[in-house]
């Protein structure tokens, strides 16, 4: 047996072992404020570990995990996620009345699941790391039990979920049945060779679908979005926030890795499947998005629109020429999604209040878009970042939302997919009336909002919103790292 | 006949009388003791064909621990009491088409197909052994493995989270 390497997997194994060792500490731990402290700390020392590691690659564990350029950077990504998610949960748990300090170890139980899905080079650790990004989650969702709302939310996505799960390890087992590895890499060369033979090849087609279905309920793509509003409106609003982000770039992470290494001989079966849920992910979310009233569903249609978004860098991944550019628009993409993700979501919590009947979640809670008259004038810094976050939803420059839309439409159209890049700006536009409804509804309209100030959810929206811009402004060392982190794999 | 064969035949008949008295048995708790009885009897069976290994699991996950809790819980619920709930009008009909379409499948394999390859090979004596099962485990699957019991810890965190009761009375 090889000597195992353990830098492969560090930034993970250091966060495993922290979030173990949280658990314990936590229990001594009177104010729950240090534990967060505590969290956010083990998620800075892995992201410190992370970014020493640019650059470096190899593979560890019987080629079991792969870290790589593309791994580095998700990372990277994922661990910036855990920290806003931890500065948005720090004050409204409190406020929430469900302060607890298994809030933190989970969520960096869940960002070690993440991390691990970026890392995969074995379905059997694709499979394990869904499972422990998901459980995580489907406990966090229910944390405001007995809310009724987040105990609906946490119940619907757990059966959902295991639903789904069924479908990526049924998927899982076709493959091994097709190509007797589970090995990314090895299903490759069986692949290759049993290119003769048409019947394992079909079990092939048939488990990389299944598995496809699995991955794009978790990314919330159509038509496997079912869950999303309902689950998002239900889970505490921080938790939606770290969940909306960090499940779709581990989601989006996995498919890359799964599809574009194992099964690029399929492309031909698959970038039509792709294509199509791509088109209507994009279509039905903005559609349905228009209709919405409450913020929380509004924002849970906007993550499906955009998961439609980021599908479509998928798209030519057998594409030889493409791919490259395409995904790392993709990656682009994603950065764009998080960052003004979190600053809509912060904007959101400053904006919510526990009051209302805690059994039934009824009441005045400041989660309709009607309570967001007045804030342009009450509130003018705030209602400028809802401002840029919106634009940059609707992809609107100078906001990161714009670049990323435009790198993922010029990759699209290099790759001779017209249509989606129709659908993809026509969409858009649609996507306008919604988001620039807040924006109206905050100045135009006259209203008493009550908002939260808290020193961490500030920071969060306002750097958000800050970045957004900036970034903007100067798009192309992100984009660069971004290419450079793609480059190795194809 | 072989002492394995004789083995085999009293061995499955027990199993399928277990069975049916699981199904057919009217106290929930003897339904669950014959259950226990047929785990038994399959491991055995797991033995007979050299994968102690799995006979072992078999009897102590399945009939040791699923099964306790199965008790348990049948025991502290105390489903004796509960009403019978109505079974679905359309299950009944749904099994019975299901069966038939299983038993439909078998009869085609056992008396149809025509068999290519005559026999099968005869696994290693090592295959399955608890050795080999270390051996894969702790050396080709040591991360799967290790990230699974990091999974069990983060479930049972998250089962506590969920069910445990707050001082304050909050809790269910």
């Amino acid at each position: 047996m090889p000597p195992l390497n353990f830098s492969i997997i560090l930034p993970l194994l250091v966060l495993t072992v922290w979030a173990c060792l949280l658990l314990l500490v936590d229990l001594f731990v009177k104010n729950k404020g240090i534990t967060a402290l505590l969290a956010a700390l083990g998620l800075a020392i892995s992201l410190g570990i992370t970014l020493s590691q640019v650059g470096a690659t190899g593979t560890s564990f019987n080629n079991m995990v792969v870290l790589d350029g593309f791994s580095t950077f998700v990372n990277a990504l994922l661990l910036v996620s855990g920290l806003f998610g931890i500065a948005l949960a720090y004050g409204y748990v409190k406020r929430m009345g469900i302060e607890r300090g298994e809030y933190y170890t989970l969520l960096l139980f869940s960002v070690v699941g993440m991390m691990l899905m970026a890392q995969a080079a074995d379905l059997i650790i694709v499979f394990l790391a869904l499972e422990m990004l998901s459980i995580p989650l489907y406990v966090l969702a229910a944390f405001a039990r007995p809310n009724v709302n987040s105990e609906e939310a946490g119940l619907k996505y757990f059966l959902l979920g295991a639903f789904s799960t069924g479908f990526v390890v049924y998927g899982i087992a076709l493959v091994f049945g097709a190509t007797r590895t589970t090995s990314l890499a090895g299903i490759v060369s069986a692949a290759n060779a049993a290119s003769s033979g048409t019947s394992s090849l079909l079990l092939l087609t048939i488990g990389s679908a299944l598995i496809l279905v699995g991955l794009g309920f978790k990314v919330a793509a159509v038509p496997f979005h079912m869950w999303t509003p309902d689950v998002y409106q239900g889970a505490p609003s921080a938790v939606t926030a770290f969940m909306a982000a960090g499940a779709k770039i581990a989601g989006f992470a996995a498919l890359l890795r799964v599809f574009s290494l194992a099964f690029p001989s399929l492309a031909s079966d698959i970038t039509p499947i792709i294509a199509v849920i791509s088109a209507l992910t994009m279509i039905v979310g903005n559609i349905i998005a228009i209709a919405q009233t409450n913020i929380k569903r509004l924002l849970a249609y906007s993550s499906i629109a955009h998961a439609g978004y980021i599908l479509m860098a998928f798209v030519p991944y057998g594409q030889k020429g493409v791919v490259a550019t395409s995904v790392a628009a993709g990656l682009f993409y994603l950065v764009s999604y998080a960052l003004t993700n979190f600053g809509a979501w912060a904007v959101v919590i400053a904006l919510e209040k526990a009051e209302g009947n805690p059994s039934t979640g009824s009441g005045q809670r400041g989660l309709e878009i009607a309570d967001y008259a007045g804030i342009g004038r009450k509130h003018p810094a705030l209602a400028a970042a809802m401002t840029v976050f919106m634009f940059s939803l609707t992809g609107i420059p100078p906001t990161l939302g714009f670049v990323g839309k435009f790198y993922l439409f010029r990759a699209a159209i290099a790759g001779q997919f017209y249509l989606l890049a129709v659908i993809g700006v026509l969409t858009s536009l649609i996507s306008a009336y919604y988001y620039l409804r807040v924006v109206v509804t905050m100045y135009m309209r006259e209203g008493e909002p009550e908002t939260t100030s808290e020193p961490w959810l500030n920071l969060t929206w306002g750097l958000a919103a800050v970045l957004t811009v900036i970034v903007s402004l100067v798009p192309a060392p992100l984009f660069d790292w971004a290419s450079q982190a793609v480059l190795k794999l194809f | 006949m072989t002492p394995d064969l004789i083995a085999f035949f009293v061995l499955a008949l027990i199993a399928i009388a277990a069975a049916l008295g699981m199904l057919l048995g009217r106290n929930v708790v003897y339904s669950a003791l014959f259950l226990v009885l047929n785990f038994g009897t399959v491991a055995v069976f797991y033995i007979l064909l050299d994968a102690p290994f799995i006979a072992l699991t078999q009897v102590s996950v399945y009939a040791g621990a699923i099964m306790v809790l199965f008790l348990f819980v049948i025991m502290l619920l105390g489903t004796e009491t509960l009403p019978v709930s109505k079974a679905l009008p359309w299950q009944r009909p749904l099994a019975f088409v299901l069966a038939l379409i299983l038993a439909g499948e078998a009869g085609y394999l056992l008396f149809f197909r025509k068999v290519t390859s005559g026999t099968i090979p005869q696994p290693v004596q090592t295959f399955g052994s608890p050795q080999a099962v270390g051996q894969a485990l702790f050396n080709q699957y040591l991360l799967p493995f290790e990230v699974t019991s990091v999974l069990l810890l983060i479930a049972m965190v998250g089962a506590i989270v969920l069910t445990i009761k707050e001082k304050g009375g909050q809790g269910k």
